[in-house]
């Protein structure tokens, strides 16, 4: 029931774009096509995952036990980086199309704030799903992360759909690129406050 | 000019920019952490003072359950006699905890409360700490013959608009200090006994 | 000669503001942007935090920039800013609690704040110690100055007051302090100053 909770919350409720404002460059930056789109997603969801578990066992195992959180920042964006490195090592080695897919989307993650948010957001903050307040276990941080992730390829793959009509339509000149697409964000992320209060 | 990139030169300097750093801020660290302690002292006391009455002498934290959860409450003696308790309450809002701070009176009568941490919407349950209508309604509250719920589910206070669910949880925290000081020697319910 | 090189400093830290506005022409450092200006204060803050975290990286990178490696630039880059962020996040909790409190999660997040990594790659690491400060200041007067911009035209229709200063009675139009709000504002901000930039 409570991981229940986690995935609606993290998806439709809390949803990182539209609610939580993380991951917005690349959500503007390569929303233009339905596939660029999809495939940027897939990498964020591999990557958050990841960088979710590595984070929550180097904290918990490493910098907690030693008392150096005060390297919570620094550590984890250098882990998020190598990670990002290493993705794109293997998977060039071991899955070739996998890689020409998101290959071109890896090294933008490094800076994307949405991973570093999540892992930085599972291992201080105090998540109250089951009425009472308590830090995420590792099962739970995963299923947090992943679901994050899903979120974010909801709105990224639903603005992108309102983004391809959206070139096909006459805008005033000065709305034309990057605000008409704010003003759309907006209509959408009015939709999804409509979740508030479910969870 | 770039020095060559080749692997030792590359190593030698992530490792040192890395080493460097954490000494750098193992330093910082050391040096703000006493700041830092007596900030959040001092947001504590201050707290504490608020709902207190003026004058009394602040006793060192306790603790005591308040809701279930182990929380810590203050004693205030003036001449020798408690005039009032300060009871940290936790309860789940409506974007996570909502911790408050309330001054209790012996008999029951809620002296004032004060917001320690929340993570409420801005302009919206947020408004619990700034909106006087809302919070000022808890001052000299009698909990022992009221509610303390919201008029929603049949109390006395009204909610924040748009947030009852802020409400409901402030309200919470408040009877959950009132409650959980029942079990504290010097009951409040002796004094109202007399 | 001197009054050349006098306007040109000048204008590392003018340019920031208007031409190269990293928030309304540039794009940069959306998530901030959007996320903590449900006021003027709010926006004013984390303007002023990203400029002392993007002065102090500045002169550093340009600093140590001879001595790093091509191929290793961009790690010891983003530890450096990450060094910086995580003293700045000292420095706040001991001395302004109420704003690291209200700003929270989005100041670790400084560190992926695509403006620092950006200034450090295309100006402090080809530049002297003084410009590279110069570029940071301006920069970040820059970003402070947009987000204060949005956080009051916000905080002004959501909750009817300005720097906290309350002047319409009752309740704002809450919209504009939530989510919805902010895409909005930016959007409608930004035509405003592409309008106003095309005049000049």
């Amino acid at each position: 029931m409570e991981i229940l909770l986690i995935i609606v919350s993290a998806i439709f409720v809390n949803n990182i774009v539209l609610a939580q404002f993380l991951g917005i460059c690349p959500f503007l930056g390569v929303s233009n096509k339905l596939s660029t789109a999809s495939g940027m997603s897939a990498a964020v969801c591999f990557v958050i995952t990841l960088a979710t578990i590595v984070t929550y066992l180097l904290n918990n195992f490493l910098l907690v036990p030693l008392g150096l959180e005060f390297l919570q920042t620094i550590s984890f964006i250098l882990v998020i980086a190598a990670l990002v490195q290493m993705v794109e090592i293997v998977l060039k080695k071991v899955s070739p199309s996998l890689y020409q897919a998101l290959g071109i989307f890896l090294p933008l993650i490094t800076t994307n704030c949405a991973v570093l948010g999540v892992a930085i957001t599972v291992v201080t903050k105090e998540f109250t799903f089951g009425g009472e307040a308590h830090m995420l276990n590792l099962g739970e941080s995963v299923v947090y992360a992943l679901a994050t992730s899903v979120g974010y390829g909801l709105a990224m793959v639903l603005f992108s759909g309102m983004r391809e009509q959206l070139a096909l339509n006459d805008v005033p000149k000065a709305f034309k690129g990057v605000p008409i697409a704010l003003v759309t964000v907006s209509i959408l992320a009015m939709a999804f406050m409509g979740f508030s209060g479910i969870v | 000019m770039a020095a060559a990139s080749n692997l030792k030169n590359m190593a030698l300097c992530l490792f040192g920019t890395c080493l460097i750093c954490s000494a750098v801020l193992a330093g910082v660290y050391a040096l703000t952490a006493a700041p830092i302690a007596e900030t959040n002292a001092a947001i504590l006391k201050a707290s504490i003072s608020k709902v207190l009455p003026e004058g009394g002498e602040i006793s060192e934290a306790r603790e005591l359950e308040v809701g279930g959860i182990k929380s810590e409450y203050y004693e205030c003696v003036k001449d020798g006699e408690t005039i009032a308790f300060a009871v940290k309450s936790t309860t789940i809002g409506f974007g996570g905890p909502l911790t408050l701070m309330v001054g209790v009176l012996p008999g029951g009568i809620v002296y004032n409360t004060s917001v320690l941490a929340h993570s409420e919407t801005p302009g919206l349950g947020a408004k619990c700490t700034t909106d006087e209508n809302f919070y000022g309604q808890f001052r000299n509250y009698d909990a022992m013959n009221g509610k303390l719920t919201v008029r929603k589910d049949g109390g006395d206070l009204d909610a924040i608009t748009a947030s009852t669910i802020t409400s409901r949880a402030y309200a919470l925290a408040v009877k959950n200090a009132v409650n959980a000081l029942a079990g504290v020697p010097m009951p409040i319910s002796d004094s109202q006994a007399e | 000669m001197k009054e050349d090189k006098i306007m040109t400093k000048l204008q590392l830290i003018t340019k920031g503001l208007i031409k190269d506005n990293p928030t309304f022409v540039l794009l940069l450092g959306m998530c901030p942007t959007l996320a903590t200006t449900t006021s003027a204060v709010n926006g004013l803050s984390m303007g002023l935090a990203t400029l002392f975290v993007l002065v102090l990286s500045n002169m550093a990178i340009s600093a140590i920039a001879p001595a790093v490696p091509d191929k290793v630039h961009i790690p010891v880059y983003i530890v450096v800013i990450a060094t910086f962020v995580t003293v700045l996040q000292f420095l706040m909790q001991a001395f302004t609690p109420g704003i690291y409190a209200t700003l929270g999660l989005f100041i670790p997040l400084i560190v992926v704040n695509c403006i620092v990594l950006g200034r450090a790659e295309a100006f402090a690491n080809k530049n002297g110690i003084f410009d590279s400060a110069l570029d940071g200041i301006g920069v970040g007067l820059g970003f402070t100055c947009s987000l204060t911009v949005i956080g009051l035209v916000r905080e002004i229709l959501g909750s009817g007051s300005a720097f906290s200063f309350k002047f319409i009675p009752g309740d704002g139009i809450l919209a504009f302090v939530m989510a919805p709000g902010a895409f909005l504002v930016l959007g409608y901000l930004m035509v405003l100053f592409n309008k106003i930039a095309k005049k000049q």
